[in-house]
């Protein structure tokens, strides 16, 4: 034989109780967005965030945290970010009103701890700002997932829409929870990962939908879990080789990017996973669930000629 | 699909090697003003550098002005011959009682040419909003008069920020405007943002007014000293403001070598100053900045010349920072800074780095897993991405767009999805080969049949760029230009070269075997 033999494996076997686990997911991730919440960041948030690298090795956390207590600033996190010696410190408020604010902090910080602490990125956002870019972000994604119904729409039958959009809800849900439930800060970046991971399942789902519509036409007999089981069969192996590679770029970004976009690049495996998943798992068998048949796409084709 | 007319292949190669040209000039030295010297822009996140939004503070304008409404109202009444009682100001609106003159005066404050009330004809609006009960009147701005207020506050604003701005003298600042009531600046390359944030928070309006002696409560009021606590009893009556002056230099005041501010008046500010100078001879005249005493000078003698200068415990940084913001004049209103962001230049660099080398390590191993999945096609893919990286450069070049820690991972991320466009039809060619006897066939139906399936996926992910691009801020913002234009180039790189090579490659091998 020249050629592979194409995979053979029954997906529409494990439809159910995949869903169910999908569900079971769902609904978790919903639970813990409700009593968890999400780590919002100063973009959302409001107030001040700091990434300082400290030049003599002596100085731990404890010391940073305790300075920055000692400075009656409210609520103040500090973590290690990236390299040995970065810092990233959050803290609760803002002053917008005095603006030697951030400099009063650093001649603070340094005469308490002995030296000269460099602030290598300093955000601060007032609350008035970061409710408008929390507003903005939330717009940005409702308005990403309507356009993308809006194309399906067009492009495809009620059916497929349904699919496609109940798999990217899906993606988004449970990407969002897992941030939720690790706690993982959400900032303007995570927005954008969020949009792209709605437009990358979108992607993935289209290519075995526009693939299950083809084979409805050609195959008039054949039932419709039959037909997404070999449109899922014959488009799987470009299906695994886009998820490999875009994961490739996305883990080198991770590892060696730098600290500052470890927060997107996570977010953004995370959606090529679930949305390779959801393409297959979820947007196909609602195909099933509707008994879409070779009488769908052929009205289709009446109504468009 | 395998056939390109020669126009088509000219088109195509013409537009290869335009772009192409436009990308490598970022890497080398062109000299300025030739049209090759174009350069993607590093944000600010790269090359370190400030992002600063201002919002005006337009609660003192307004109130300033309705002040003024009232002051004007009351010569208004006066004039008309219209009786009213208790005219005074309560949180934002001017209230006052009338007796029997009602109609006459919603028929006065109507009129679209009355001094009292503008009317704006783009707006089909008044100034004011007028509420009327009995016969209580209440009076504030209806929406286009604040709106109209604002505009011109930070029209105002906008021109002294970038005065001020200019003076310091960083390279290539962005002053716009965002909205009725804020300013954005970008000051890249800055490495100390507080000098120009503290330049920015004063609105550095200046007044000279006498000390008084007596503790009058209405004509006087207490201020307290910039550098003290210590309070001093000063007039209401302000004698001359920062607005007549036409100089100030910071200078070293030869007796005491103290740094000082020396400054000159315009012509009418002389006259006034040399008059209250000789009139109040002995007296203790004070230099007010936004509210702080900065000296409380004894006159000694007249000062006839018009120059005079401000000491108070000045190093020349600070002199050299008041003398500027003299020069550049005062604020309309207070700027409150709402949004800061700063990246100190070693970050921006180790950003670059670690964006460089995640670029190059995703791109080595996309294009190794190619060769590794399609071997020869491999080749072709791998040019058809090389190229696509290449052209993404050159079109961000000709934009001259920035580019942002966000963005290069945009270029990573259309790396990785890029090779779809090729993976589909490879895919598909695979499938056709099973049925079609001959390798062109093949080959044909295969980009014929993946081509409904790219466009839509590519689309899709087209959509989500474009929103973030209306939507997102910053460095956001690149990340949905690279990954727009990515999407771009990676069609045309599909559709046009990579076919193209597809085509020689097949007509070369058409009855050969073709392993795939």
């Amino acid at each position: 034989m020249i050629f592979k033999l194409s995979t053979d494996i029954k997906f529409s076997y494990y439809y159910k109780k995949l869903n169910i686990l999908s569900s079971i997911f769902i609904i978790f991730s919903i639970l813990v967005l409700l009593f968890m919440g999400l780590n919002l960041g100063v973009d959302f948030k409001g107030g001040t965030l700091i990434e300082l690298r400290t030049e003599g090795s002596t100085i731990t956390i404890a010391d940073i945290r305790q300075s920055f207590l000692k400075m009656n600033l409210g609520d103040v996190t500090v973590k290690k970010f990236g390299k040995e010696n970065d810092y990233l410190v959050k803290i609760e408020i803002t002053r917008t009103d005095d603006e030697n604010f951030i400099k009063s902090i650093n001649d603070k910080l340094s005469a308490d701890l002995g030296t000269v602490i460099n602030f290598r990125r300093v955000e601060n956002v007032g609350p008035k700002v970061s409710n408008e870019l929390l507003r903005a972000g939330l717009l940005a994604i409702s308005l990403s997932l309507a356009a993308m119904l809006f194309y399906i729409w067009i492009r495809f039958e009620w059916q497929f829409s349904l699919g496609a959009i109940i798999a990217i809800i899906h993606d988004v849900i449970i990407t969002v929870g897992i941030f939720s439930f690790l706690s993982y800060e959400v900032n303007l970046s995570i927005v954008a990962a969020v949009l792209t991971i709605v437009g990358y399942s979108m992607n993935d789902t289209v290519v075995i939908f526009d693939r299950i519509r083809e084979n409805l036409k050609k195959y008039s007999k054949m039932s419709i879990s039959d037909i997404s089981d070999l449109s899922t069969n014959q488009t799987l192996s470009r299906t695994l080789i886009t998820s490999v590679t875009t994961l490739l770029a996305l883990f080198s970004i991770y590892i060696f990017g730098g600290a500052i976009l470890k927060g997107f690049s996570f977010a953004m495996i995370l959606g090529v996973i679930i949305g390779t998943y959801s393409s297959i798992f979820i947007a196909t068998p609602i195909l099933n669930y509707t008994k879409v048949s070779q009488k769908t796409v052929l009205k289709e084709n009446t109504e468009n000629n | 699909m395998l056939y390109f007319s020669k126009l088509k292949l000219f088109i195509i190669y013409f537009i290869i090697i335009f772009l192409s040209l436009f990308s490598f000039v970022n890497f080398i030295n062109i000299k300025e003003s030739s049209i090759l010297s174009k350069k993607v822009n590093l944000g600010l996140d790269l090359q370190g550098g400030s992002y600063l939004l201002l919002e005006v503070d337009s609660l003192p304008i307004i109130n300033q002005n309705l002040q003024q409404k009232v002051l004007n109202l009351r010569k208004f009444f006066k004039k008309n011959k219209i009786k009213y009682q208790n005219l005074k100001l309560v949180n934002q609106s001017i209230n006052f009682q009338l007796f029997d003159d009602v109609e006459k005066f919603v028929e006065l404050f109507l009129d679209k040419n009355n001094l009292i009330n503008f009317y704006y004809g783009k707006y089909r609006s008044y100034e004011m909003n007028h509420l009327i009960e009995n016969s209580n009147v209440k009076i504030e701005y209806s929406k286009y008069g604040l709106i109209e207020l604002k505009i011109t506050a930070l029209d105002q604003s906008l021109e002294i920020v970038r005065r001020r701005i200019d003076e310091i003298g960083t390279k290539e600042p962005t002053i716009i405007q965002r909205g009725n009531d804020r300013i954005l600046i970008e000051l890249p390359g800055l490495e100390d943002p507080n000098r120009i944030k503290k330049l920015l928070g004063k609105t550095a309006n200046l007044t000279f007014r006498l000390i008084s002696e007596t503790e009058d409560v209405f004509g006087s009021e207490l201020l307290s000293y910039e550098n003290s606590n210590d309070q001093l009893n000063v007039s209401k009556r302000v004698i001359l403001s920062g607005d007549s002056l036409i100089n100030a230099q910071p200078t070293l005041d030869r007796q005491t070598n103290e740094a000082v501010v020396s400054f000159t008046f315009d012509r009418a500010g002389s006259k006034k100053f040399a008059r209250a100078t000789s009139n109040y001879v002995g007296k203790r005249m004070a230099i007010i900045l936004d509210n702080k005493i900065i000296s409380a000078p004894v006159i000694r003698e007249p000062i006839l010349g018009g120059n005079g200068q401000i000491s108070g415990d000045f190093t020349f940084q600070s002199a050299t920072d008041l003398a500027l913001l003299l020069r550049s004049g005062a604020l309309p209103a207070p700027l409150n800074i709402i949004e800061e962001r700063t990246v100190g230049p070693d970050l921006g660099e180790d950003s670059i780095k670690a964006g460089a080398i995640s670029l190059l390590i995703g791109f080595l191993l996309v294009i190794g897993y190619m060769l590794f999945k399609y071997k020869l096609l491999g080749i072709i893919a791998d040019l058809s991405l090389i190229l696509n990286l290449v052209l993404l450069i050159g079109i961000l070049t000709i934009l001259e767009a920035t580019l942002t820690l966000p963005g290069i991972a945009g270029i990573i991320l259309t790396i990785g999805m890029a090779v779809d466009a090729n993976v589909l039809i490879f895919e598909r060619i695979k499938e056709e080969m099973k049925i079609e006897k001959s390798n062109i066939h093949a080959f044909d139906s295969g980009y014929k049949k993946a081509q409904s399936a790219i466009l839509d996926a590519n689309i899709t992910t087209l959509i989500s760029a474009i929103i973030l691009f209306f939507m997102g801020s910053g460095p956001v913002k690149g990340f949905a230009v690279t990954l727009g234009i990515g999407i771009l180039t990676t069609l045309f790189c599909a559709y046009f070269f990579a076919r193209h090579l597809s085509s020689i490659y097949v007509m070369k091998n058409r009855d050969k075997r073709i392993v795939i």
